[in-house]
């Protein structure tokens, strides 16, 4: 059988993957929600036919979108996180004893029952005490927030569709309002290789320069995102990603991780010389 | 033949018919189906292009229509609930025009708020007519002008015996409404005809729990903005009439000024919003209604904004509110509304209808959704945080009560010249001056300039209005009627 999953990464370049079967399709409010099986990345969601996680590489973009500001902040207590209805970076953060509570705010309630009942490698931390979670625009809850997180973690679908208001100066302002004085935001940043991905990287970071004090870029190999080149942003009023980062206190704590260490920490943060010219590009107009 | 009911849309019926039929093109329009100009057609759409055609038997003409335009117009006349409905490619603008000319001629005296549309003035100085204004009421706070109180209306009728017809907007730019069906009652009982600019109340027709219509009212005409509310391209509009109108004779008005080339583009824009408003207009009204009401309660949840609604409704010069507009005051947070409008945009990439000195209004139509109502309150709020302050260094706003000396067209054709805005106090006025948006006259043609209107427009600017109407683009200079003081 010739089955097949492609998702264009730009109007003249295609991944595939040979899928299995197909888990599940549905359709919610708000997008298409598609499962399949796969023999070469195991099972894999998508939504409106784009990406977002594989069995395979998932631990890469969940590890790194949450142990990097784990290792930086001295004490994370509350922790808001935008998205992340499939449960990966819930899973990661409930690996931390000192985080009191999780708001975790999905837009789509479908996107959390299929993870849970398709993906439970992914969302078997979803039923963590310490987890509420809060279905409603991200956009909407975070306005009423202020002086509130350690860490808010902003783990969006593109900047089209449903997550478009994510990648927006309005939020961006909004969460500098709901982190407290020491809060650190991070985000996914986008790709900086593609033209369209690229413009959407450069318009994310622009707002996030003009919202925050301190503005870094960091990056990832992530296979089956469009040129496995993938960007996040750490975005903070105190602390700088390298100078503040705790070392040998985040090694202690024992943590085994697939893709981070903080040696990778370090070194993640040392960006090709196009990328540093395209984020300079954005941050010298301000 | 089929039989003509909503769900049918004559015009675009019979463009899709007249594609099929492969005509060879030896007319205008000259791009000969996008062929011609490539680059547009890249811009725009073969599909588009295609359907840029001129008048011919197949497709009817809207000076004279008898066909499918005919029919298009019966269609809109029946779903607006009027006697007749003109399909009109010159904007509300045209709409409103020969509303206003078929009601008054040269010398001939029209009631009618100060609040009312440049285009209603410009109409006065073609046909000659002169404005009996009626001071429309003010709220204070809000520094926006309300509706006509129907007892002045009353007075200007009585001091005005011989004026024809009475000019009502429904509802202002701000969704404020008059009382619209005892104003109609009283222009017929003293013989002159009730004129509605509906360039805002599209939705009016359809929609529940909203303000009455013009028509339904009892007006005898409206110029109602289809692509505002409605939905139709920009540009097209309708003008309908009630029983008492000669079809004919508003037919050779319009004809007066309308272009003889009507574009199909605009004229099937109108034809299929029509069809969507008559079938699905009641439930997509109610969504905009639902959406806006949200969005109202969010807003004044952030404090500092004022998102006003029904509670303004004071049985009089409020006697209705259009619960679609979503107008904010923002003057408590220290923020004139044309700021809050360019922070908007500038700022956040978010474009509004318009800012005045205290207020900004985000127009909601049926191609809103929910993600960008979210992005517009989160907006607001983001700009009160970084950018309040102290309310007190912003100018109080006051009704100005005109002093019109001359009719429009006298002043606008009379003897001139040109003067410092410093100087011109005095001197009657010959040209408009307007804030864009909202469109609205400080001064028209005929009226005498005072030292508090040459405040309002230097305030108006300095705030980052944009000012149009004079000659002198800067509005540095005004020209006035030659002749001295008054």
């Amino acid at each position: 059988m010739n089955f097949w999953f492609s998702e264009k990464h730009t109007p003249n370049v295609k991944l595939s993957i040979r899928v299995d079967r197909q888990l599940y399709s549905g359709k919610s409010e708000f997008q298409r929600i598609d499962v399949f099986e796969s023999p070469e990345f195991g099972r894999f969601l998508t939504l409106d036919g784009y990406m977002m996680l594989t069995e395979k590489d998932e631990f890469i973009y969940h590890e790194m979108i949450t142990h990097v500001p784990m290792a930086v902040h001295p004490s994370v207590k509350q922790v808001l996180v935008i998205g992340a209805g499939d449960g990966g970076v819930i899973q990661e953060l409930t690996r931390y004893p000192e985080i009191e509570h999780i708001d975790m705010v999905e837009i789509d309630p479908l996107v959390v029952e299929v993870s849970r009942r398709y993906l439970p490698k992914t969302a078997c931390r979803l039923d963590d005490e310490r987890l509420t979670i809060h279905y409603e625009d991200g956009l909407r809850f975070i306005r009423s927030c202020e002086n509130a997180y350690d860490l808010i973690i902003v783990d969006s679908t593109d900047p089209f569709g449903p997550g478009e208001g994510l990648f927006t100066r309005e939020f961006y302002g909004n969460c500098y309002k709901a982190l407290k004085e020491d809060g650190i935001m991070v985000n996914q940043h986008e790709s900086p290789f593609y033209d369209a991905d690229a413009e959407a990287c450069k318009r994310a970071h622009k707002r996030i320069v003009e919202s925050f004090p301190i503005s870094r870029v960091y990056q990832a190999h992530i296979p089956t995102y469009p040129s496995g080149h993938w960007l996040f942003g750490f975005a903070s009023k105190k602390y700088h990603p390298l100078k503040d980062l705790k070392e040998t206190a985040w090694n202690l704590r024992g943590l085994s991780c697939r893709y981070y260490t903080t040696t990778l920490h370090k070194g993640a943060f040392y960006l090709p010389a196009y990328v540093e010219e395209m984020l300079e590009d954005v941050e010298g107009k301000y | 033949m089929k039989k003509l009911s909503q769900e049918r849309a004559p015009i675009y019926e019979a463009l899709e018919q007249f594609q099929k039929m492969r005509i060879v093109p030896f007319d205008v329009p000259g791009h000969k189906r996008g062929r011609g100009n490539p680059e547009l057609t890249a811009l725009l759409g073969e599909t588009c292009m295609q359907m840029d055609v001129n008048s011919m038997k197949p497709l009817d003409n809207l000076c004279h229509p008898v066909s499918v335009i005919a029919d298009a117009e019966r269609l809109a006349a029946e779903a607006f609930g009027a006697a007749h409905a003109f399909l009109m490619v010159g904007g509300t603008t045209s709409a409103v025009q020969s509303m206003v000319m078929t009601a008054v001629k040269r010398g001939e005296k029209i009631i009618l708020p100060r609040n009312v549309h440049r285009s209603v003035m410009g109409a006065m100085v073609l046909c000659g007519a002169v404005p009996v204004y009626v001071n429309p009421a003010g709220d204070k706070r809000l520094g926006i002008p309300l509706g006509m109180r129907t007892e002045d209306v009353e007075r200007a009728i009585r001091e005005n015996p011989d004026a024809k017809a009475i000019l009502v907007n429904n509802p202002t730019y701000y969704g404020i409404c008059s009382d619209l069906r005892s104003i109609v009652a009283l222009a017929h009982r003293h013989g002159m005809l009730c004129l509605a600019d509906e360039a805002h109340g599209t939705h009016f027709y359809f929609g529940e729990n909203l303000p009455v219509s013009a028509m339904a009212a009892g007006a005898d005409m409206a110029a109602v903005s289809m692509h505002k509310s409605g939905g139709s391209l920009t540009q097209s509009s309708l003008l309908l009439t009630g029983s008492a109108m000669s079809p004919g004779y508003v037919r050779q008005i319009i004809n007066l000024t309308q272009t003889t080339s009507g574009s199909y583009l605009l004229l099937s824009s109108l034809d299929i919003s029509r069809r969507n408003l008559a079938l699905r207009g009641k439930d997509a009204f109610a969504r905009v209604v639902e959406m806006a009401e949200y969005a109202r309660s969010e807003i004044n949840r952030i404090g500092g904004y004022y998102a006003y609604s029904k509670e303004l409704i004071n049985g009089d010069s409020v006697y209705d509110f259009d619960v679609t507009k979503l107008s904010v005051h923002t003057r408590d947070i220290g923020l004139a509304g044309i700021e809050v409008y360019d922070l908007l945009r500038d700022e956040y990439d978010i474009q509004i209808e318009f800012g005045d000195l205290g207020n900004i209004l985000a127009y909601l139509s049926i191609g809103d959704r929910q993600r960008e109502v979210e992005r517009l309150v989160s907006a607001l709020s983001e700009v009160r945080r970084r950018f309040c302050r102290d309310k007190s260094a912003l100018m109080d706003y006051d009704y100005i009560d005109p002093l019109v000396v001359l009719s429009p067209q006298d002043a606008f054709y009379g003897e001139k010249e040109s003067l410092p805005l410093r100087e011109s106090a005095g001197r009657i006025c010959s040209e408009f001056v307007m804030c864009y948006p909202p469109g609205i006259p400080i001064l028209t043609p005929g009226e005498q300039i005072t030292d508090e209107i040459i405040s309002y427009i230097e305030y108006a600017k300095q705030k980052g209005c944009s000012m149009t109407g004079p000659e002198d683009p800067q509005v540095e200079h005004l020209n006035v009627l030659k002749g001295g003081r008054k």
